[in-house]
Parts: structure tokens; sequence; C-alpha cells
């Protein structure tokens, strides 16, 4: 899963740098704030400990054997951000040290692997290991569930980071210029050997570990467990600028949503064979409906398509019109919520 | 097949990496041209080298490219045979695997028919690019790992303005990758001189799974001790680096003649 120099366009890789830095910013202020001095120590000798473990030959069912990469036992272990930390170290050492992976693409290699699979692998193990007792056996399929999932998570981020390639990036003669492969190709092509081999190895040694941790070092489990009970509301925040990040991808969908077609959509004679097309071959009507003709003048919005008028570039548009709905959303709920506490402690 | 061949085969993987190690070592000491200048200039002008075959679109000047990459090995005195074991025919095989389809899965001018594949133009193409590409770019950092030592690529990255805590991460990851790489190959040897028998492949997982734990255990507590060892030595949170390069004048013309051999390659492969 460790992207070589030359699959993805410059532009994919700047985006995925830019992805990748913002998470080590915040990931080195919260370690450095939660375990001070020893953070420096704590990092590298994870990092190594998980370099290592990437080296071991995991034997799997059939005969065959298996790399896993040890994210879920990391974020389990460590919490995801120092897991998140501790892998970006890692994937960077095999770049400039050993030449495993690119590294124009070790953003990119960084922010599948470490960044999205520790927080996939965490949420998983969180949200199956719910309450349970430290050394119960569902922690143990959790965490075999946990490392399936991530794995599965990083390598389709991947394959559709390959997937769109061709469609972005391309010669005048159609010649694609990085990855060649689209989505329906560069998906099912990734995700065989990652449903099977991959995802199973790291399931093996994910829930290996954590059983063998159970019996012997409980106490680095529960010492984990606790450090992680805080909770806060600035994680579903970052999450958010990702989500804001990406919403350009939405150019990349081909036509309208089927059904959210508009009055100009109805009458423009190039749209009907695709919404034909989209609608089982059932014609759409020859002339736009009346009601909707009447209806679409009522109002017209500020943003319209997500595409502001004074905005050229569609893509900034796209993210332009995210941060402005988020903004208003978040800006909503704060004064929704100033106007029942003000009645809440009126009443009282 | 052996009972014991994963065993084996972890073993060779760990004897491969420290081989890596040691051949970048004995390469980085070797008097060469890339040898003979500053570290930063060799980080900055390779990188911006890198960087330029991302940034091409025809395959002339990718082609040139790695003309130049190989120019610079041989004047580096970098084993040949290195470069074409471990980078040219790994690159050549793994990429090309990937490759080969797009020849007949990407739509284009017909070429060539067989069957009921036919080959495009187009698709012919982008694979050229993709394996010309990748070849390129992993020649360039391949000879940037070989010839320049692990603490000179860290200095540099600290010039380059990578905050110093991560530069003391990632010296420290590198020492202890060894130390680690040391306890595992020979847990896994001890583990293989006493098998006696047949071991089931269930047994084998968990063999494989108690050895990482294991060695998590280590890892975790030597991280303790490391912490104390440094407290002791004076450690109160801050790092600093003693970064003793000078730039000549030699080194300001290599680095412009990379810019330049960078700048050249993107005009002429636009």
């Amino acid at each position: 899963m460790h992207i070589p120099d030359g699959y993805l366009s410059p532009s994919t890789c700047a985006t995925l740098y830019a992805a990748a830095c913002a998470s080590w910013y915040a990931a080195l202020k919260r370690i450095k704030r939660s375990i001070g001095g020893r953070t420096i120590p704590l990092i590298s000798v994870f990092a190594a400990f998980c370099f290592v473990v990437m080296m071991f030959n995991i034997p799997l069912p059939g005969g065959t054997t298996g790399h896993a990469v040890g994210v879920a036992v990391a974020a389990i272990v460590l919490g995801p951000w120092a897991s998140v930390l501790a892998l970006s170290i890692t994937i960077t050492i095999q770049a400039l040290f050993f030449g495993d992976g690119g590294i124009t693409t070790l953003g990119a290699n960084c922010f599948n692997m470490a960044v999205v699979g520790s927080f996939v692998a965490y949420g998983v193990y969180r949200l199956i290991a719910a309450r349970s007792d430290v050394s119960s056996q569902r922690r143990t399929i959790a965490a075999a569930i946990a490392g399936y999932v991530a794995i599965n998570a990083s390598a389709l981020l991947a394959s559709v980071e390959f997937g769109i390639q061709p469609l972005l990036f391309h010669d005048s003669t159609g010649t694609p210029l990085y990855a060649p492969y689209p989505l329906r190709v560069a998906i099912p092509a990734m995700m065989i050997g990652h449903l099977t081999f991959a995802g199973l190895a790291e399931a093996v040694l994910s829930a290996g570990m954590i059983a063998y941790l159970q019996h012997a070092n409980v106490g680095l489990l529960r010492q984990s467990q606790s450090a992680s009970a805080s909770t806060s509301t600035s994680r579903l925040w970052w999450v958010i600028a990702v989500l804001m990040l990406l919403t350009p991808l939405g150019i990349l969908a081909a036509g309208t949503a089927w059904g959210e077609w508009t009055a100009r959509d109805l009458a423009n004679s190039h749209a009907s064979p695709v919404i034909e097309a989209a609608s089982k071959s059932q014609l759409p009507p020859g002339s736009v409906p009346a009601g909707i003709e009447r209806l679409s003048t009522i109002w017209t919005a500020p943003f319209p398509a997500y595409a502001p008028t004074f905005i050229k570039s569609a893509a900034v548009g796209y993210s332009l019109s995210a941060m402005f709905g988020v903004g208003l959303c978040a800006v909503l709920s704060l004064a929704s919520a100033a106007v029942f506490r003000k009645r809440r402690e009126s009443h009282a | 097949m052996s009972r014991t061949n994963f065993i084996e085969r972890t073993l060779n993987r760990f004897a491969r990496a420290m081989a890596k190690a040691l051949v970048s070592e004995r390469t980085a000491a070797k008097p060469g041209l890339l040898q003979a200048l500053d570290p930063r200039v060799r980080l900055i002008g390779l990188l911006v080298l890198v960087i330029s075959v991302i940034l091409c679109r025809r395959l002339e000047a990718i082609a040139a490219l790695w003309l130049l990459a190989v120019v610079i090995a041989i004047a580096s005195r970098v084993s040949m045979a290195t470069l074409a074991l471990r980078v040219w025919l790994l690159v050549f095989v793994f990429t090309g695997l990937i490759a080969f389809p797009a020849i007949f899965l990407t739509p284009g001018d017909a070429i060539l028919s067989f069957a009921n594949l036919s080959a495009s133009a187009q698709g012919l193409r982008t694979a050229a690019l993709l394996i010309l590409r990748v070849e390129t770019a992993a020649t360039l950092t391949t000879i940037l790992v070989l010839c320049t030592p692990w603490t000179h690529i860290l200095k540099s990255l600290r010039n380059l303005g990578v905050p110093v805590e991560v530069i003391a991460i990632l010296a420290m990851t590198h020492r202890y990758i060894f130390l680690l790489v040391d306890t595992a190959s020979q847990m896994f040897e001890a583990r293989q001189s006493r098998a006696i028998g047949r071991v089931n492949t269930s047994e084998q997982r968990n063999l494989t799974s108690r050895t990482a734990g294991v060695l998590l255990g280590k890892s975790i507590e030597l991280s303790h001790e490391v912490y104390a060892a440094m407290v002791s030595r004076g450690f109160r949170g801050e790092v600093r680096l003693l970064t003793d390069f000078r730039m000549r004048f030699r080194d300001y013309c290599a680095l412009a003649i990379f810019f330049c051999a960078a700048g050249f390659a993107v005009w002429m492969g636009r």
C-alpha cells in the first residue's frame, strides 16, 4: 500500500501533504500536552516497533503468509494521535532511508495509513469494545475487526486516489498521465487483495497481540484506556475540516443526481437522453412542467449549484460553499444553544 | 515447504534490511560527485529533480531525467548492479505488472488487435509514462539514500524547517529500529532452535503474535528507560542539534545546475 513516486499527480500529492501536515501538527500539539517530555522516546521506540512488525511474516489459513501494518495495535495501545505520529515516522523512514514508498507521495501514504488507519481502527475498537472488561474476549474480537476495517479503509482511500487520476489528469489525446485505471478498475483491483490477505493478516496480528497483552501485560491496555477516556469536540471539528477539503471530489460525479433536475435541465435537449438513461428508459416530459417552471422562480439561491457566480474555479467554489454551509450551521447551532441556555437559566 | 519457513522468511527480511543499510553506509563513504557536495544541496537538488519528474508530461523529458540520474549515479560511484537489482528490475516487474493491462484497458486509437483484445496508442503511452516516471523517481531517491548518511539527511531536513522534535524522533527511531530488529531476530532464532516436530498454522500465528507482544512490552519498557537516561543527562524537553554544514562556491553552482536541469525538463515536458 506504499504508493511510489509517479502514481499520483503533483496536485493530489500537495493536497494530501496538506491534510497530513494538519494532522501531524494537531497530533504533536496534543501529545506534547498529554505526555510532555516523554513524547520523543515513546513515539521513537513505538515507530521502530511498527517498522519491525511490518517485516513479520504472518501465517494465514491456506498456507500463505501476509504482512501487517500494526495500525490497530498502535491506535489501541497509544491512542489515535500518538499512533498517527508513530506510523508517520515509520513510513517516513521507510521512504527516506529504505526507499520503500515515494517522497512526493509521502503525504498520501501517511494520510492513508497513519491518519485514516489510526482513527478508523481506534473508532471501530472503541465502538465494539464499549465498556467491556479490559481482559474480555470482546476486546480481542474488537481489535481484529478494528485492524481489518482500518487496513481496508486505508486501501479504499488509496484506490480512490488512484482512480481519480485518469479522470482529472490526462492529455489532449485522452492518455492518462499518472495512475491509468479509473475508479471502477482501481477499487476492485486494490480491494480484492486487502479484503482477503492483507486484511486478514492485520486482523490476525491485532487480535493475537491484544490477546497476548491481556494475559501478559494487561497494564498496557488499562493505561491506554484511561488515557483515552477524555473526549472533546475538537476531533469532530477536524473531521469536518477534512470533509470540507474533500468536497471538490463531488465535481467528479458526472451529470445530475436523479430527480434533482432543474427547469433548465428539463428544457435542455442534450440532457434528455441522460435523464432517459438514468430513468430506466422512461422518457422525460417534452416541455418543462408548468408547476416546476412557476415554483423555480420563487427563490434564487445565492450560491446556485454550489458554484458562487463570482468564483471561476469550480473546486474553489465547492470548498467555499462547504465552508459557508458549515459556518452557517455552526452559527445557527450556537445561537439556538445560547437561546435555550438563557431560557433554562430564566426558568431556574 | 518447510514447517518453520515463515520464521526463516521473517529472518531473511531482517537480514535484507540490515544489508540495505550497510550498502548505504559504504556508498556514502566513497569519494564521488554527490558526496563532495553539501548534504543540503544533495537533498534539495535531488528532491527538485524528483518533483520535476512528476511534473513532466512527455516521455522524452522523463527519459532525459533518467539519463541524468544515471550520470549522477556513475559520477557518485553508485554501483550499477545495486541500482539495476534494487531499483530498475524491481520497479519494472512491479510497476510493469500494474501498467501492462492499461495498454488494453485504456480507450483510444487501436494500434494492434488480436482475439478480443486491442492495444491502444493511449494505453501504450500511459503504461510507458508510468513505468518511466516510477523508474526515474526511484533512481533519484535511491541515489540520495545511498550517497547521504542518515544523520546528514536529518540535519538537512532541519535546515529546511522540519521541527526539531520531529528530527529527534526520526533520529532515535532509526537507531532503535536496528536494536529492535536485532532483538526480534534473536527471539525468532531462539524459537526456531527449540522447534521440534510439526508446528501447525494456528500455532505459528500464536507464535508471531506472542513475539510481537513481547517486543511491544520491551519497546515500551525501553522508551521509559531511554527517557530516564535522557532526563539524567539534563534533558528538559528541549532538543538542540549541532549543524556544522557550510555552503561553498561549488555547492551554490551545483544547486543552480540542479534547479536549471529540473526547470528545463519541466519546460520541455509540459
